[in-house]
């Protein structure tokens, strides 16, 4: 996989990811990809067996795949979650925050670019899926 | 008022440096314009008919000298000499230069400001009532809950590539200044019979294409966790609302095709998940930025009462000063709507007089309306009089405030590059055929409201008369609106017929008030009247 | 005639392309008839212009004057600042915009 970033410690996930549909039809595969028009909530009974959730992003401008990445992990899953398409520079520090922790962009990303971006922000103002203190909760102990 | 602590600032202040960052990217030729244009719009940045416009954000309206005195500075050193105050409580600048923008929103930081998602599809600034913590009607300041929402907003992670933008106003009052049940969210805080505080939730109201009145969708939400109940309406519509069609993509559409009640019972089912997972910030930070909103020293004991003894001046003050909840003292509108001039611009020496003003006589405080006009919240009533000369002394004291001249108007064809005819040139005419102020009060209440396109920036589905500017085969037609409003009876304007051009259309406004005139009984407004009579008669007059 | 239009990439300033460069003002204008697109592409990728458009226009004895209205506001500024145009000096530049 070219491209590929990610933020985790094991070993990546080799197998291919099924659709949905075939994911659904069979359910012993352990890697999904979801369509930005996809239901998130169709695979929570399933996150215990999944290794890798792919979520498409057919265009930067189609946000829905930050919504299917909350839920995801709201729902407790714990595998790598993906986002792959037209992933943008700018967006990856918001698509952590909602739990994503590996990227397949369409696009070259510049590491510098990359790096500069994930440490802009020291402080966030909302709790999300990535763990981090809210300043709410920083100024209250 | 609230002030910024270290997190606050260092949030903006990133912002400054990432901005930095990208519009070096930009200019290096790292990004494609494609690519940074929404970078560019969550920063306010939009590429204009003559240049790039920034838009900077002026929370729930609120600002104090020091603040107000940055806006001139930028208007001096980036611009040229002069800003726009817009319909969302907002100030922005037509002649920027990319390559300054980082700069703008560096001296911007150093005053507690920014540009943060004045534009794009993200959640925009909350707005919200000009009168706020003056206000003798509000059942509490409504400020408070809209600084939480600044910060639960800014950088929200999930929602910053929403299907379109959004916008939220929160009000406290029964008397809607805000233009609540226009937006994309709207709350009104109130007492339910319990006495409990609570929020009326309004989802899917807006102009621009497709106009409505946003419906009730829950009619008491406790305050405690409104935050994750928001969560829940834009999770929803950020999962199922359109992006097959930009011009149906906004919530309404949504609420719409979904039916209210479809939209509320989604929205319960998501937040009773939502709610679980500890998003919403503890009491005690309410009570943290509440403490910053507490009423000002005011004297008591003061005179309540006024020296009309001068007449000019008797009339400014039954026109455009307002009751405030502290014997003593006042709430000043200053119009920035003098016959002649352009709705909602003002000088860099006009802004920094009315920043000296609020330092002197309104405990350091101004508003800005989302009728485009300015506010000293808290003047003493014995000083009003020398309030006023020194607004009269500075072109700043027109007596029009909620009059036929007191204008809402869109930039339009002189500035923006989505409009189809021209604002202002007609505001113009409009305030100059009826420049006597006694014949404009002889009219009473009448809000007269114009977009440039079909976008309606300027609020004309909203104006008791409203212009729609449309291009006809490359020349400029106006359409004319009747029976809008933007207050606590909302309505959406009805088109009378054909369009008019300039001249035209001015014309058929007189015949309108005339007919008004005749039709009207005592003490009704031109709104009244029309919600009476219908839109027949005003037909004839203008038709014939 | 037709008249390749944009903006200065950096300062956002109005630009016209002459047949060499970019220009301020629409009466050094050039009629690109065929190949404006082509122009424009090369343009924007050299980042010498931002979101670069080809127009109709016609020659007139003052010079090229764009088609529609918006864009003979954009070659002269708000009609209702005339003292901000690029030729605040000119008393009849707002009636060449009508």
């Amino acid at each position: 996989m070219d491209n590929a970033l990610r933020f985790r410690d094991d070993a990546p996930h080799e197998e291919p990811a099924v659709t949905l549909d075939a994911f659904i039809g069979q359910t012993n595969a352990g890697a999904v990809r979801l369509e930005s028009d996809e239901d998130a909530r169709k695979l929570i009974p399933y996150l215990g067996q999944l290794a890798l959730i792919e979520v498409a992003f057919p265009k930067f401008r189609d946000g829905r795949g930050y919504s299917a990445a909350r839920i995801l992990r709201e729902a407790g899953y714990t595998g790598e979650l993906r986002a792959a398409g037209d992933v943008l520079v700018d967006q990856i520090p918001f698509m952590r925050r909602c739990g994503f922790d590996s990227f397949a962009p369409e696009a070259d990303i510049d590491a510098d670019a990359l790096g500069r971006a994930l440490a802009h922000y020291e402080h966030v103002y909302q709790k999300a899926a990535d763990g981090r203190s809210p300043v709410w909760a920083l100024r209250h102990g | 008022m609230y002030k910024y602590d270290e997190y606050d600032q260092a949030i903006v202040d990133a912002r400054v440096e990432e901005f930095r960052d990208q519009v070096q990217r930009r200019l290096a030729g790292e990004i494609s314009e494609d690519q940074f244009k929404p970078l560019r719009l969550m920063n306010g940045l939009y590429l204009q008919l003559h240049a790039y416009m920034l838009r900077i954000a002026v929370p729930y309206g609120t600002m104090d000298s020091r603040q107000m005195r940055m806006l001139a500075h930028i208007a001096r050193k980036y611009d040229r000499d002069y800003g726009h105050f817009t319909t969302r409580q907002n100030i922005q600048y037509n002649w920027i230069k990319l390559e300054d923008a980082p700069d703008i929103l560096a001296d911007l930081a150093s005053v507690e400001m920014h540009a943060i998602q004045t534009s794009g599809n993200c959640i925009r600034n909350t707005t919200s009532d000009q009168f706020a913590g003056a206000a003798a009607d509000e059942v509490t300041d409504p400020r408070p809950w809209a600084e939480l929402l600044r910060q639960w907003s800014t950088f929200h992670p999930e929602f910053s590539y929403l299907p379109r933008k959004f916008k939220i106003a929160v009000i406290a009052a029964e008397e809607d200044r805000a233009a609540m049940r226009l937006h994309d969210i709207g709350l009104q805080l109130y007492h339910n019979d319990a006495g409990e505080l609570g929020f009326r939730v309004f989802v899917g109201g807006g102009m621009g294409r497709t106009p409505m009145v946003a419906p009730v969708i829950r009619e008491f939400l406790p305050t405690a966790d409104f935050l994750s109940y928001l969560e829940a309406c834009l999770r929803v519509y950020n999962r199922y609302g359109r992006r097959d069609n930009i011009y149906k993509a906004r919530i309404k559409i949504l609420v719409h095709e979904l039916g209210a009640a479809e939209y509320a019972r989604q929205v319960e089912e998501e937040w009773a998940h939502v709610k679980t997972l500890g998003l919403d910030p503890p009491p005690g930070e309410f009570e943290r930025i509440a403490a910053q909103f507490a009423p000002p020293a005011f004297e008591t004991g003061i005179a309540d009462t006024v020296d009309r003894s001068d007449p000019d001046f008797a009339v400014w003050l039954d026109q455009n000063v307002k009751a405030h909840k502290q014997p003593g003292y006042a709430i000043v509108n200053i119009s920035l709507k003098p016959v002649g001039g352009i709705p909602g611009d003002a000088s860099s020496a006009q802004i920094d007089l009315m920043a000296d003003l609020a330092e002197t006589y309104s405990f350091d405080e101004l508003r800005v309306t989302h009728a485009q006009n300015i506010v000293l919240p808290h003047v003493k009533k014995a000083e009003l009089y020398a309030v006023w000369q020194k607004l009269a002394a500075a072109d700043l004291a027109s007596a029009n405030l909620d009059l036929i001249s007191d204008i809402i108007a869109c930039p339009g064809l002189d500035y923006c590059s989505l409009a189809n005819a021209r604002s202002i040139p007609l505001a113009q005419k409009i305030a100059k055929r009826f420049e006597s102020l006694d014949r404009q009060r002889d009219l009473g209440e009448l809000k007269l409201k114009i977009s440039g396109c079909i976008n309606a920036c300027g609020h004309h589905h909203a104006g008791h008369i409203g212009i729609l500017g449309v291009d006809r085969k490359g020349t400029e037609n106006y359409q004319l609106l009747l029976g809008g409003s933007g207050a606590e009876d909302a309505s959406l304007g009805r088109i009378t017929g054909p369009g008019f051009d300039e001249d035209g259309v001015v014309d058929a406004i007189e015949r309108t008030v005339e007919k008004y005139r005749t039709l009207r009984t005592d003490g009704e407004r031109f709104l009244d009247t029309y919600r009476r009579v219908g839109m027949d008669p005003f037909k004839e007059a203008i038709y014939g | 005639m037709k008249l390749l239009t944009g903006n200065d990439l950096k300062t956002g300033d109005v630009v016209w392309w002459t047949g060499s460069d970019w220009s301020r003002h629409v009466a050094e204008a050039a009629d690109v008839d065929g190949h404006g697109e082509a122009i424009a592409a090369e343009e924007e990728a050299a980042r010498r212009v931002n979101a670069p458009y080809v127009i109709d226009g016609e020659q007139t004895p003052q010079g090229p004057r764009p088609g529609h209205i918006k864009d003979r506001i954009r070659a002269l500024g708000p009609t209702v600042r005339l003292d901000l145009n690029i030729k605040p000096a000119d008393p009849k530049a707002g009636s060449w915009v009508i």
